[in-house]
């Protein structure tokens, strides 16, 4: 890629860096589960971890989303899905978990 | 070949079910001999079935809606008559028969009368009410109301061929599960409901996007009139609870169709995760409908009061926390589950805290009557009507918000009598307020007001007679949903009931003798100023109806009331030096094919034609692809075209009566409008 | 279509609406909302893990070679497509062509990789019919599998576009939602391998 451009280069190393975080991102967790080095608990903990750093590596480096360039609506839209799925997921979880406790223990 | 489909599906079981099917059928036949008589298909596929223009695809929504309404009232009444005289009898409906009405009415009066209604209203009025000329995605909103219309086709198909669901308009598992509903009736009910929620979904994003990203220069949110406001709300609302329903309606597929155990009684199935599903859209789904009704409201209080909308940014704010609140309470619906106390009460907690924001707007809409020169028209009729009624409604609701009581007022008539007080007054008044206020705007015809005022005292007074013996029968323990029943107390209240049904039909028929004398005697009821009612926002600045285009020149938006601001610096009616081309979206059939095509795929799911299912798919998939790959859909309207239709527009205005002209009288009534309080 | 109206559209309000910019929002809206399906099918699955009904469990039909296997081929699609998106702006649609063409590839092996463990799955008596657990694993998992094979559709009728209209407007306009559709894809892939494989196989 002898002909890109400067801008360009700057997208490359975006996609280069985010790919190469994300595969460390997955190579963590997927290399603990098949070593089983931990024991379950602090595994998931990673797992959890690693998955919500994926999903900002993602964010920024393929979906370029960015605080200051990206337009304002969209930052809005996407900080709203992430609180609603926090109250629509929690509140399902908090409402079954506490249903099963009551119902079936 | 047919999969499940035989003439056994034919509803010989009964003879109202059979009259009920003849009727479907005679009127679709009759209103098509109509149409060929006058020979009206081919203007009606080339302007308004294929056609793009917002406003056109608004007046649709409201033609479905009010066919919808008739049906559904029908339902209501069927079933007041029923439980009229059921009293240690059968009645003359069958059990199975009665819970197909409930279903079917619940099912038709939310998705398929309420829905379109406001879809259509906010067709009509958002784009112009921020000034754009159409919204930002045409032919998606063209799909929209295909999709829509399918769903309602799937309903009304379910009177002829097979029976509608009997699982009541939430469908809740097991009952709707394959075991106990092995019929085709909560297949129908599934995929109406998926249908149109996809339409929806799409109407959401649309008016998303207009509203952030069409408004005039000048228009910035703070200047956004209230209608536009709650219509943004509201699609927030739909793209983010919708999912919910699609959620939990396909999950209920893939138990009835595959043989998946999400809901079942066995193998691991959990159907509270259903209910607990279906809430979290059902509850939102409340604020979807009634936070444009209270748009309608704020903008009709201020016109006819002739004030400026006392509390704007009140009102804003409460829409917004409404919005927020409405994903937070869900639970509500079903605290008698057996949730912990904790669990129970923050819901509960968090029913009443909603009370709070439309507390403020109730008062924001007494402060802006208070002191006005009130104008007593029909939209503000309904509207104080509302303010009253919905009151009540809104206390009742607080009970159901405490667990405790809500253990004892579960699934009773006082629950029934709760909703239906939210939902007519709330939101059907509030539409059949926009409905009269607007209809000049869509049409150039003003309505008749005395036939309105009629109506608005017979559903007034219907409305009390029905439903406030329900909070009584709900006190002395009657369920809802009941065919007959041994409680020889409740007849008198039932009966009372049903005659208050008998007068909401009244105010039906009064609607429908309204529309029908203004259409006949439209020459003497046109509108000529695009200003019948000394309006205060942008969308009367257009004629009425308004030019394809709406606005030849784009406003500029220098105040809240932005019309009224600009009439009161005599700039209104200015004519520009000059205009410019104006492009506009082509007509497309691709819409009505893709909603032809998803209406078949419905039912060839409800009945397990699987060969056509395909079919369906791959015909959308193609219709789909052909129109994605069409870059040409806009047509240019010349300049000299658009000024030939605005040079006829002020030759109209300044032979109409006021206001007119850049010193329209209309201007002469401001002084009034600032009144300090 | 003006670029300076595209200047901060959500605030101000404008005169003349950038089409592109609108297609972006309003497509990155379809997204939020089909983002709340997922959301809700993986609380679905979430209530349901445990609910084998005496059938297999997760660390019976997982296999962590097959996911490591899909997880690579969607992460390394979405690099490519990224490559794409560059090709595109350089106005290169050869490049375009040849990087989507790969992109189809990885993405085609994902979807073969899925079905064939949904097979296996099915072979050995667990299919989605046999418990509420496999009925909302097969449902999440065969939801992201359908999106991503239209995804793939999309991908061949975005080729050609791109083949029979070359680097136009409109087409370029699609490329970057289809980019957005890809890599919104993967995320949710995130979510799976981190939700229901991995915990699944501890």
């Amino acid at each position: 890629m002898a002909t890109t451009t400067p801008e360009d280069r700057h997208g490359l190393r975006s996609y280069l860096t985010g790919f190469a975080l994300a595969l460390i991102l997955t190579l963590i967790p997927f290399g603990l589960v098949a070593t089983g080095v931990l024991s379950k608990t602090p595994i998931l903990v990673v797992i959890a971890i690693a998955a919500i750093v994926q999903f900002l590596v993602h964010l920024r480096y393929f979906l370029h989303l960015d605080l200051t360039t990206t337009p304002r609506e969209r930052v809005f839209a996407i900080a709203f899905t992430i609180i609603l799925i926090f109250i629509m997921v929690g509140g399902s979880l908090w409402i079954m978990l506490d249903l099963y406790n009551r119902m079936m223990v | 070949m047919l999969g499940k489909l035989t003439v056994d599906a034919l509803p010989l079981y009964s003879w109202v079910a059979m009259g009920g099917a003849v009727v479907t059928v005679v009127g679709a036949l009759a209103v098509m001999a109509l149409i060929t008589w006058f020979k009206w298909w081919r203007i009606l596929w080339s302007e308004w079935l294929t056609s793009l223009d917002h406003k056109r695809i608004g007046i649709m929504y409201l033609v479905l809606a009010l066919v919808m309404l008739v049906r559904g009232f029908i339902d209501a009444l069927m079933m007041r008559a029923q439980q009229a005289v059921a009293l240690n009898s059968e009645g003359y409906l069958p059990p199975d028969h009665f819970d197909q009405i409930f279903s079917s009415h619940g099912t038709i009066m939310i998705f398929f009368m309420a829905m379109p209604f406001m879809s259509g209203l906010f067709n009509i009025v958002v784009p112009q009410q921020i000034g754009t000329r159409d919204v930002a995605f045409p032919f998606m909103n063209s799909v929209s109301f295909w999709l829509t219309t399918a769903g309602a086709g799937l309903v009304m198909v379910s009177l002829v061929i097979g029976k509608f669901s009997t699982a009541g308009w939430t469908g809740y598992p097991p009952y709707s599960g394959i075991e106990y509903s092995p019929g085709v009736g909560v297949d129908y009910w599934i995929w109406s409901i998926l249908i149109s929620g996809v339409g929806s979904t799409l109407t959401g994003i649309n008016f998303i996007a207009t509203i952030v990203m069409r408004r005039a220069p000048g228009m910035t949110l703070m200047r956004m009139p209230l209608f536009t406001w709650t219509t943004l709300t509201s699609s927030v609302i739909i793209i983010f609870t919708f999912p919910a329903l699609t959620v939990a309606c396909a999950l209920l597929g893939l138990d009835r169709t595959l043989g998946m155990h999400f809901f079942t009684n066995d193998a691991g199935g959990n159907m509270m995760n259903f209910i607990n599903l279906i809430w979290i859209w059902g509850h939102p789904e409340v604020y979807i409908l009634v936070l444009p009704a209270f748009g309608i409201y704020s903008e009709v209080v201020a016109t006819f009061s002739g004030k400026r909308l006392f509390g704007y940014t009140s009102l804003v704010v409460a829409t917004a926390a409404i919005g927020i609140l409405s994903m937070t309470v869900w639970l509500h619906h079903f605290f008698t589950m057996g949730s912990s106390a904790s669990v129970n009460t923050f819901f509960g907690i968090a029913t009443t805290i909603i009370a709070v924001p439309t507390g403020v707007k109730v008062f924001d809409w007494l402060f802006t009557l208070y002191r006005g020169r009130i104008r007593f028209t029909p939209p503000i009729m309904w509207t104080l009507g509302f303010i009253v009624t919905f009151v009540i409604g809104g206390m009742t609701g607080v009970m159901l918000a405490l667990p405790p009581a809500d253990y004892l007022m579960h699934n009773s008539a006082f629950l029934v009598a709760h909703f239906h007080n939210m939902i007519i007054p709330g939101v059907l008044f509030g539409y059949v307020a926009g409905f009269m206020y607007w209809f000049p705007k869509a049409t150039g015809i003003i309505l008749d007001e005395k036939w309105g005022i009629r109506s608005f005292w017979c559903w007034l007074i219907g409305f009390y007679l029905a439903f406030m013996p329900l909070y009584a029968l709900g006190f002395m323990g009657m369920p809802r949903r009941m065919e007959h029943y041994n409680v020889a107390e409740w007849q008198p209240y039932l009966i009372v009931a049903a005659l208050g049904a008998v007068v909401i039909l009244l105010g039906v028929a009064c609607l429908v003798i309204q529309l029908i004398v203004s259409v006949v005697e439209w020459q003497k009821r046109r509108d000529h100023t695009g200003d019948p009612w000394d309006g205060r926002t942008l969308e009367w600045l257009t004629s009425s109806p308004p030019a394809v285009y709406n606005f030849a020149v784009l406003p500029e938006v220098g105040d809240r009331d932005a019309f009224l601001d600009m009439k009161q610096r005599g700039i209104a009616y200015r004519k520009p030096d000059r205009y410019q081309d104006i492009h506009l979206p082509k007509n497309s059939g691709v819409g009505v094919v893709l909603g032809g095509f998803a209406f078949v795929l419905g039912f060839a799911m409800v009945w397990h034609i699987w060969w056509l299912v395909a079919v369906c798919a791959l015909a959308m998939w193609v219709a789909i692809i052909v129109r994605s790959s069409n870059d040409d859909d806009e047509y240019c309207l010349p300049a000299a075209e658009v000024e030939k239709i605005e040079n006829a527009r002020y030759e109209e205005l300044a032979h109409a009566s006021p206001p007119g002209g850049e010193d329209a009288p209309g201007v002469s009534t401001t002084p009034l409008q600032e009144n300090p309080t | 279509m003006s670029s300076d109206a595209a200047i901060d559209p959500g605030i101000s309000g404008q005169a003349a609406p950038d089409a592109h910019e609108q297609r972006a929002f309003g497509f990155w809206l379809y997204l939020m909302s089909d983002a709340i399906i997922f959301a809700l099918l993986f609380a679905t699955f979430a209530v349901m893990v445990n609910n084998t009904a005496g059938g297999p469990a997760g660390k019976d039909v997982f296999s962590l070679s097959s996911t490591f296997a899909e997880t690579m081929l969607l992460l390394f699609s979405s690099l490519t497509f990224g490559l794409a998106t560059l090709a595109t702006k350089a106005e290169k649609s050869g490049r375009v062509l040849a990087w989507l063409c790969v992109t189809f590839l990885l993405g085609l092996g994902f979807i073969g990789l899925e079905i064939r463990e949904f097979a296996d799955m099915v072979e050995a008596g667990a299919g989605p019919d046999r418990s509420g657990f496999l009925s909302a694993f097969f449902t999440l998992v065969g939801t992201h599998g359908l999106h991503v094979s239209f995804g793939l559709i999309w991908i061949l009728i975005m080729a050609c576009q791109i083949a029979v209209k070359g680097l136009s407007v409109p087409v370029v306009s699609r490329l970057s939602r289809l980019g957005l559709f890809w890599h919104f894809l993967d995320i949710v892939w995130i979510g799976i391998f981190s939700v229901v494989y991995l915990p699944g196989i501890l």
